[in-house]
């Protein structure tokens, strides 16, 4: 599994990146939110997958030993993607008033005086 | 007590939403921000005072135990910084009430100037990697807005480039973070230190180093990671310029020093001395782009990547001596940048213009104003009495104690270029004559009442006053960054505030 | 806008009912999934449904308020809610709890937590709202 989402990432991050290198606005949009989710997805991979066991424990089995998935991972990227749908809504305000003034999604278009 | 600690976040969060609320009513807000400033500057200053006094504080918020809950930590590091977030949000607050437009005043300037330094000094006293990256986004959006706002064409491109390469920086951090937290299993700054001091070191670790590096990188601006700055900080009103080229670099700076002095130390040779080349290039690339400009704020953009290279090459250093440097250096620079992308900002009230060719003849007319601007930039190329001086003669003696000669060499070849730079800003701005072929512009010029341009002078003068105390008490700062640097070279007491019952 | 007599009756009596699934979610937050951040987002959902139903003028009119004062409503009862441990003598943020007999529903525990929710449900559904409403307006 950890392969497969290793892969998973990477291609996220590639994909980030050629989008955040073509000229239009709104591809430079989805290649910002394609670095975002690789980054959580990272976040995820890295601290370790664990299969079918929730974060939560009910009061009954707190004494157990039972295995449970981290929980903190899964916080940071709760955290991560609040915070993204923020900017990114932000973002997307930015590039529709960029949009009306300049008529244009070319980010060379923006320069001219 | 305890309450003091976390005070640097809830005024500045307190004075937003109040002014947020009050927005339809722009005295209360002109008041409020301005007061909500001047409460921030009194609590830093009574936090530091605690901090000199009796060591570091923390706060454990919502009493969970260290490393599992979020630890607020004050060094003498993080309570220089928020005093001078204080200082800068207090000139610039009182500078605002003239400078910002009653469109900008109605859509939220003060709430989100707030909420700006919210995040600023979040990020200067957190003892949390991950709430680090929270703060950095807090700030980043409320700078976002700022940036953007009442936007025309121009100011539209300045944002575009600064989001994007921001969002990158953010994505980096956080890959870092989790690639730290898959290695250690903590977020804790201090339990990272802790437990990286007894780990044997792996490759994974210096990777996430290297995120932390370029991360932070791009929010302080150093060698190649630069761009977005100079193309974004000469387009918000002087105002928010000010605030910009004062503080956010600087929380960049400030992460990078906090990270490379408390969890990656153990591959000195690797990441210190890479991070003294980058210095190197950063000072030189800044001061040369400098050279070619003729915009007054644009050339002043690239001078705040100039002097950010001084900042990262006492990191490099890596000695007592160098961060003392540093300190000193950071306190000096972020008073006399502001101060002088203040009085940009009334050069331009006065001649409708920033370009360096089409003003001019200010001496004869405002000569008050011409020794305002003398004091900064003096300082900023580094003359003696002034902080500037100090701050650069520390760090050059830190890097002859280490023999490393060539980033001495190169410091003072920049400071040179820096006193050339400044002196072209005087000559042009000051010392020549009106051009006769722009003097038509002239007419459309805003013109100032006198109370106005007091209220506008007012905070250049107080940083002004501000850059000459430093210099002349220079000792007493010294021994405080001494102190200060000793602190972040030895994490031993940081771990005990963190951990120990103090809390 | 968009003028779907389907659309348009179906929201008269869809929104009501995402602005009530929106306050369930709201009540059953954090010990069980829920909270203030789904709720508000599901709560501006249903506003944003009504505008993409009839228009956008006539979703501000249903909303009464200024989204952007939910924005600065949300942030004080957050902020408040952090404030109130200290004056038991705990730390900032700790949480407290109060038992509360109400009728019909018998007992409940309200906490600060709860408090800090509500205001998160302001807060973002007074962004989500502030922003869409500045995408659609011509």
């Amino acid at each position: 599994m950890e392969t497969v989402l290793a892969f998973v990432i990477g291609g996220l991050y590639a994909a980030g990146i050629y989008s955040i290198l073509r000229r239009s606005l709104i591809k430079l949009v989805i290649g910002l939110i394609f670095l975002g989710n690789a980054s959580n997805l990272l976040i995820f991979t890295a601290a370790g997958l664990t299969k079918g066991k929730p974060p939560i424990i009910s009061k009954e089995s707190i004494t157990e030993v039972a295995e449970y998935a981290d929980p903190l991972p899964q916080a940071m990227i709760l955290t991560a993607i609040v915070i993204s749908f923020g900017v990114l809504a932000f973002v997307l305000v930015l590039i529709q008033r960029a949009y009306k003034m300049i008529g244009s999604d070319d980010i060379d278009e923006m320069r001219g005086r | 007590m305890q309450i003091l600690i976390v005070l640097p976040i809830i005024i500045p969060f307190a004075t937003a939403i109040i002014a947020f609320l009050a927005r339809k009513w722009r005295l209360v807000q002109r008041v409020w921000g301005t007061v909500g400033a001047a409460g921030l500057l009194i609590v830093a200053v009574m936090l530091f005072k605690i901090v000199h006094q009796d060591g570091i504080q923390s706060v454990q918020i919502g009493q969970w135990p260290a490393p599992y809950g979020i630890t607020i930590v004050v060094d003498l590091f993080s309570a220089v910084m928020v005093i001078m977030a204080g200082i800068i949000a207090f000139t610039v607050s009182i500078y605002s009430l003239i400078d910002i437009d009653e469109q900008r005043l109605a859509f939220g300037y003060f709430p989100l100037l707030h909420i700006l330094l919210m995040g600023i000094n979040g990020a200067f006293i957190t003892g949390d990697i991950f709430n680090l990256y929270v703060w950095f986004e807090v700030m980043l959006i409320a700078s976002f807005v700022l940036l953007a706002f009442g936007g025309r064409r121009l100011q539209m491109e300045a944002a575009v480039k600064y989001v994007t390469l921001n969002l990158v920086s953010s994505a980096l951090f956080l890959a870092g973070v989790g690639i730290l937290y898959g290695k250690i299993g903590t977020l804790n700054m201090a339990d990272l230190a802790q437990k990286l001091a007894i780990e044997p070191q792996s490759h994974l670790i210096s990777s996430s180093a290297m995120l932390f590096l370029v991360a932070f990188g791009i929010k302080a601006g150093v060698f190649p990671l630069f761009f977005w700055l100079p193309a974004s900080y000469h387009r918000p009103p002087a105002a928010v310029s000010a605030i910009f080229a004062g503080l956010l670099t600087k929380v960049g700076v400030y992460a990078l020093i906090r990270v490379f002095t408390l969890i990656f130390v153990h591959n000195l040779e690797f990441t210190h001395s890479l991070i003294i080349v980058i210095a190197g290039f950063t000072m030189v690339t800044g001061v040369l782009g400098a050279v070619a400009q003729y915009g007054m704020r644009r050339l002043l953009a690239f001078h705040i990547i100039s002097q950010i290279g001084y900042m990262i090459m006492g990191l490099g250093l890596f000695t007592p001596l160098a961060l003392a440097g540093v300190l000193v250096f950071i306190v000096h620079n972020i008073i006399a940048k502001s101060n002088l992308f203040l009085i940009s900002g009334i050069v331009h009230r006065l001649r409708g213009s920033y370009h360096l060719k089409e003003v001019g003849g200010l001496y004869k007319t405002n000569p008050g104003l011409a020794i305002l601007f003398m004091i900064p930039a003096l300082s900023l190329a580094g003359v003696p009495p002034l902080s500037g001086f100090f701050a650069k003669f520390i760090l050059i003696k830190a890097g002859l104690e280490v023999q490393n000669y060539y980033i001495v060499a190169v410091a003072l070849i920049v400071s040179v270029l820096t006193l050339f730079s400044m002196t072209k800003i005087w000559n042009e701005v000051f010392w020549k004559d009106m051009p006769v072929s722009i003097d038509k512009k002239m007419s459309t010029k805003t013109n100032l009442t006198s109370k106005q341009y007091i209220l506008l002078v007012a905070p250049v003068c107080m940083l002004a006053i501000i850059t000459i105390t430093i210099g002349l008490g220079s000792e007493w700062i010294f021994g405080v960054a001494k102190q200060a640097a000793e602190q972040l070279l030895d994490p031993t007491d940081y771990i005990n505030a963190v951990f120990g019952g103090k809390s | 806008m968009m003028h779907s007599i389907i659309l348009a009756i179906a929201t008269r009596y869809l929104s009501p009912l995402i602005f009530l699934f929106s306050l369930i979610f709201l009540f059953r937050g954090h010990n069980s999934p829920g909270g203030g951040f789904i709720g508000g987002l599901l709560a501006a959902g249903g506003f944003v449904l009504y505008s993409t139903a009839f228009c956008v003028t006539s979703a501000k009119k249903k909303l009464i308020i200024d989204p952007r004062t939910l924005i600065g409503i949300g942030l004080l009862i957050s902020f408040i809610s952090a404030f109130l441990s200290l004056f038991s003598g705990k730390q900032f943020m700790t949480d407290i709890w109060w038992e509360v007999t109400l009728p019909l529903l018998g007992k409940w525990s309200v906490g600060t937590p709860f408090f800090f929710d509500i205001g998160v449900y302001f807060v973002v559904a007074g962004v989500t709202l502030t922003i869409i409403f500045s995408l659609s307006e011509e």
